[in-house]
């Protein structure tokens, strides 16, 4: 097992080099009988590159994203793991800048909720700058209702909603 | 490691610095021209004031007459045609909003240039029309129009009003809601309404990228502008009280800022330089301050700033998000929202920011207070299950709820403060409307919108 995942890292390209040794990649390689066919490009890397919202979002095993109870905008104990996840990711890559975008759901008036989304950014902020990462590496902008990632008007949707997503500043 | 240092820098910088270019705005708007009255109104003493009585009131609108049927840039058939869309934009305000039982000019035999000032009563006593409508518009020499308003009680077979006023063709409109002011207000006795307009937010597009543009329409939807292209998310626009500028947020520049927009020359500025995100913008009633509200470090709080510029002055300094404010109509005070005490609630303050003190105790959630222009009512929308539009009084009492909806919000005053607009959206699909509804919560309409509608700010009465 532990050969396999080895195998797999070296195939994901730059995710490897970065020095991430414990985490599986959750994409998985291409077929390996694809290689054959695709000889000439063997040595080019496959995976998602540094720099990229895909290699972070691989690296961090998409725990890029943390949620919120209603109205609530403290970091609990899963969003904790998250952050940390997250701030090792900074700590290994020191040229990537984030962006926290705080969301919140729609069932709020929409000026709170872009205040709200805001703090929750913050949140998120504070909460890495204390793991260590540079304050100056981490911007924050709320969206508010305005982009909700799950579309339904249920209970499911709104926790899904209630977050804050770090994207990779290109 | 330098050039390393350098890409790091303008990674940083550049996301801040390069949008500031950046815009969002369509052509300028022209100017709007003047509407001078000619006569003033007159007539007896007394007035209507109770809720009920006047809703049954049947009144003739009758299609307006002309001297004399020449071209005009006003209407494609003359001012004898102009004379019935005059009429029509009578019948549809007094109509549309649950006041009377209007009788429009399509239905209703039309009058000579002479019988606009002696109705011929024989064909008005048995329409059961209460009161009739007579008017007039005559194209002048300087290319301008003269349009002339006449109510009658027709029991009486007297002249109750009678107004004028000279508008440019392009204006012609305002002249017919002024004539449906002048009706509203003498038989109702309130502050007149019509002649005004609404600035909104018009949303096109699927629930997770939707399209929001900055727009403003005439209070009955007409003359319908929009004013950013939609390729930035605009929100939450307020009419300064002369018409002249708008606030609202923008995220032309990545980041949600709130811009004042000068209809004149059609150029924007941010509401204050700082890079902290902005919120929420407010202007006092007289047009001398704006409130905004900004986010330090997640902490929002609510700012004052002279509108000719300077210094802001922060007004909250509470843990948490005080946002929004809407000043009392004397300016001496502000009713805002805070979640102080752990979830949204309305609180009342001195204009300086003293005597912070919570108003709302109703249970559930209070938000986006809006003092009534007539200063006894305080609207909100009030979160408890559903999003429902409720107003209070000032003190805090009376509790009453306007609207039963998924989601209703966001209320905006007419300027008579007897009619509160607001915004509806859809469980599910998201899809939202303006809509309005007068304080007996029993007159309930959507307005007609090009596209879906959200964030109503309906102006004071044109200057």
């Amino acid at each position: 097992m532990n050969t396999r995942f080895a195998t797999l890292t070296v195939l994901a390209g730059a995710a490897a080099l970065a020095g991430c040794k414990t985490t599986a990649p959750e994409v998985l390689p291409p077929d390996p009988g694809q290689t054959t066919q695709t000889a000439t490009v063997a040595d080019v890397p496959t995976g998602p590159v540094l720099g990229t919202q895909e290699h972070f979002v691989n690296s961090v095993n998409g725990q890029n994203v943390i949620y919120f109870d209603t109205d609530r905008f403290n970091i609990d104990s899963a969003d904790a793991a998250a952050l940390q996840t997250q701030a090792q990711y900074l700590a290994r890559n020191t040229s990537i800048n984030i962006t926290v975008e705080g969301h919140a759901d729609e069932r709020g008036t929409r000026d709170y909720n872009l205040a709200l989304g805001e703090r929750r950014a913050n949140a998120a902020k504070n909460y890495l700058v204390s793991l260590g990462v540079a304050a100056n590496r981490i911007r924050t902008v709320s969206y508010g209702k305005e982009r909700p990632a799950a579309l339904g008007s249920n209970e499911q949707a709104w926790a899904q909603n209630r977050r804050a997503v770090s994207v990779v500043i290109n | 490691m330098r050039i390393f240092k350098l890409a790091l820098a303008f990674a940083l910088v550049a996301p801040l610095a390069a949008p500031a270019f950046a815009q969002d705005l369509g052509a300028p708007l022209p100017e709007s021209g003047e509407v001078e009255t000619v006569e003033q109104e007159f007539g007896l003493s007394g007035s209507v004031t109770d809720d009920s009585d006047w809703e049954d009131l049947g009144i003739a609108i009758a299609g307006f007459a002309t001297d004399r049927d020449v071209p005009t840039p006003a209407s494609n058939g003359g001012t004898a045609e102009l004379g019935k869309q005059l009429a029509r934009v009578v019948f549809n305000d007094l109509r549309n909003n649950g006041l009377f039982k209007p009788t429009g000019p399509d239905a209703l035999p039309q009058p000579t240039f002479a019988q606009i000032t002696g109705p011929n009563w024989p064909t008005w006593n048995n329409r059961s029309a209460e009161m009739l409508v007579h008017g007039y518009v005559r194209a002048r020499a300087d290319g301008r129009l003269t349009v002339g308003c006449y109510l009658y009680d027709v029991a009486l077979q007297d002249e109750l009003a009678r107004a004028g006023w000279v508008v440019p063709p392009s204006d012609w409109r305002r002249a017919a809601h002024k004539c449906a002011d002048l009706v509203y207000s003498r038989l109702s006795g309130e502050d007149p309404f019509f002649d005004s307009r609404i600035a909104y937010i018009a949303e096109t597009g699927p629930k997770d990228n939707r399209t929001k543009r900055l727009a403003i329409m005439d209070s009955d939807g007409a003359n319908h502008r929009f004013i950013t292209t939609g390729r930035s998310t605009a929100l939450t626009p307020r009419y300064s009280p002369d018409y002249r500028k708008l606030l609202y947020l923008s995220y032309v520049d990545g980041n949600p800022r709130i811009y004042v927009y000068d209809i004149g020359t059609g150029r924007q500025t941010l509401i204050t330089e700082s890079s902290n995100p902005t919120f929420a913008p407010r202007w006092s009633p007289d047009g001398r301050w704006i409130l905004y509200s900004m986010a330090v470090s997640g902490n929002t709080d609510i700012y004052r700033v002279s509108s000719s510029g300077g210094p802001s002055v922060r007004l909250t300094n509470t843990p948490g998000i005080d946002i929004g404010g809407s000043y009392s109509p004397d300016g001496s005070r502000i009713v805002f929202e805070s979640d102080r005490s752990g979830s949204q609630q309305i609180y009342v303050m001195d204009s300086n920011g003293d005597n912070q003190k919570r108003l709302s105790f109703f249970g559930g959630r209070a938000a986006t207070p809006e003092w009534s222009p007539r200063g006894d009512q305080i609207a909100f929308t009030h979160i408890a299950g559903n999003f429902r539009i409720a107003v209070m009084s000032p003190g805090g009492g009376s509790l009453r709820h306007l609207t039963d909806s998924w989601q209703d919000e966001a209320p905006t005053w007419a300027p008579n403060g007897r009619i509160v607009q607001f915004f509806r959206t859809q469980r599910n699909s998201g899809k939202t409307s303006l809509w309005q509804v007068d304080l007996t919560g029993r007159n309930e309409r959507k307005l007609p919108t090009p596209v879906d509608a959200s964030d109503p700010a309906w102006g004071p009465i044109l200057p």
